[in-house]
């Protein structure tokens, strides 16, 4: 089948560098297609789909805010997990703070951001800190995952929640702190074409393509666990 | 000059073209629909419920404290400057004119990231503030006054700056000559005389103060009761709560409108 036209994908900011490869290999493989990407919170995403942003594919960081959508009319079929992700403490390079673990952000006189609790990775957070028993103060509650790794990366946080993807993909400014998978929670991405996609065969295609084994093992390579 | 008034008379005869008319008319719709938008969906909500939701009275009790502080900060510290500026002959005055006028053109984000830069934890000087003071600004309600005022005290500054330059110098030079001092002459004749901008400014400054979003969410984070003011709240609570977002947006709203009334004579009379 010959496809053709602009995709345009809404997706999670966790998937911001993986989607920006998994787009370009879905170019080439696909020449004459165009995907178009916007990223943010996944709530984000979802209002502005609800407004009427013109979308052609959604994937989100958690399955409630796919749920929204689903529930309000606009996806086609059902959604899909493509990927899992780990949470992981995220602190400056060399960790100055000495943060060990989820225990050791309740010290006081530490600064730790956490996404908001309508952002999917602000309530991973409240999940994994649920589980451990654990009530840390956040000094902000940031949109997005990205907002969080930026301020630990500015210096202004001494830690933050976000996902071991995003530590991966900060790169050397920060490391991250693993959570022991006893209060560690997995993050699940849906993904599906929306109903209002002007471009449907595109759409189905790119949703196709990020399941396919290339498309996983791109997501790998970023640090997505495997469907 | 007679064929200047004949031209009047039939420029005034001939009307607008229609062409300019239906631009102008589309211009216009860019302006008003919005507004009708909001109000469409903003009067079919329950404007009650949403005004008393606690996170909704947390959001406006910080807005009027923060833009408030931020208003005192451009008074205590525009007047003076805008003085310096106006009267003192030094160099680099231009260059500090230009500088303190940037922000009314800066990204209010840009701000936000320079703000940050130079007061945050790792910043040029907040890390002495950090360090010697333990004094750290970003997240906290301090922080959320620094990034309005670094954003709204230009309007300030502006404003009186200009009136200074236009007030009648002979005045303040007679009160001299009958043996006031120069902080006499500056309370009781150039203050009564630039009264009219001082508000005007205060006013524009404190409105502009209570609208800022990029500079404070990128300085001061986002946490309700700290920093999150009535425009981080509208933002997050379209994500969650649209009936509550589009009543804030009212509110902001109404606030605006009321400060255009309020200063309708300074400004509409003048354009």
């Amino acid at each position: 089948m010959r496809l053709a036209g602009t995709v345009r994908v809404f997706a999670a900011a966790s998937l911001t560098a993986a989607f920006q490869r998994m787009a370009s290999a879905f170019e080439k493989a696909h020449p004459g297609v165009a995907v178009e990407l916007n990223f943010a919170g996944s709530q984000t995403l979802v209002q502005q789909i609800q407004e009427g942003a013109p979308a052609d594919v959604f994937a989100s960081a958690d399955e409630t805010n796919m749920q929204k959508l689903v529930a309000s009319g606009e996806i086609a079929g059902t959604p899909q997990l493509f990927a899992h992700n780990a949470l992981q403490i995220v602190v400056a390079a060399g960790n100055p703070k000495h943060i060990g673990g989820l225990a050791d952000l309740a010290k006081p006189g530490l600064t730790i951001t956490l996404c908001g609790p309508t952002v999917p990775c602000g309530r991973y957070a409240g999940e994994a800190f649920g589980k451990a028993v654990l009530a840390v103060p956040a000094a902000s509650q940031e949109l997005d995952v990205k907002a969080v790794v930026t301020k630990v990366a500015l210096g202004e946080a001494d830690a933050g929640i976000v996902y071991v993807t995003d530590v991966r993909a900060a790169g050397s400014t920060v490391e991250g702190v693993d959570i022991p998978a006893a209060s560690n929670v997995v993050a699940r991405y849906p993904i599906a074409p929306l109903k209002s996609a002007p471009n449907p065969a595109t759409a189905a295609a790119f949703v196709a393509f990020v399941l396919s084994p290339e498309g996983q093992k791109g997501l790998a390579t970023f640090g997505f666990l495997p469907r | 000059m007679t064929s200047g008034v004949a031209r009047m008379r039939r420029s005034r005869r001939e009307g607008v073209p229609l062409l300019a008319l239906v631009v102008a008319a589309a211009g216009a719709a860019v302006f008003v629909l919005p507004l009708i938008g909001l109000l469409w969906r903003g009067f079919g909500s329950d404007v009650w419920e949403a005004l008393t939701a606690p996170a909704v009275r947390t959001a406006l009790w910080l807005s009027l404290v923060c833009s408030l502080s931020a208003t005192g900060f451009a008074v205590v510290f525009g007047l003076p400057l805008a003085w310096v500026q106006a009267r003192a002959q030094f160099p680099g005055r231009t260059l500090l004119r230009g500088i303190t006028m940037l922000p009314i053109v800066l990204p209010p984000v840009v701000g936000g990231v320079a703000l940050l830069l130079a007061f945050g934890r790792r910043g040029l000087l907040g890390q002495w503030l950090d360090e010697y003071l333990g004094l750290r600004l970003p997240f906290t309600t301090a922080g959320a006054v620094l990034a309005e005022a670094f954003v709204a005290t230009p309007f300030f500054i502006l404003t009186v700056e200009g009136a200074l330059r236009s007030v009648d110098r002979r005045l303040e030079d007679a009160a001299r000559t009958l043996g006031a001092g120069r902080w006499t002459v500056f309370r009781r004749v150039t203050i009564p005389l630039i009264r009219p901008s001082l508000q005007a400014g205060a006013v524009l400054c404190w409105a502009r103060a209570l609208g800022e979003f990029g500079a404070t969410i990128t300085f001061a984070g986002n946490f309700p009761g700290r920093t999150q003011t009535i425009p981080l709240a509208v933002y997050l609570a379209l994500e969650t709560n649209p009936e509550a977002g589009i009543v804030l947006s009212l509110i902001l709203l109404g606030i605006s409108l009321a400060v255009l009334v309020g200063l309708r004579q300074r400004w509409w009379s003048v354009l």
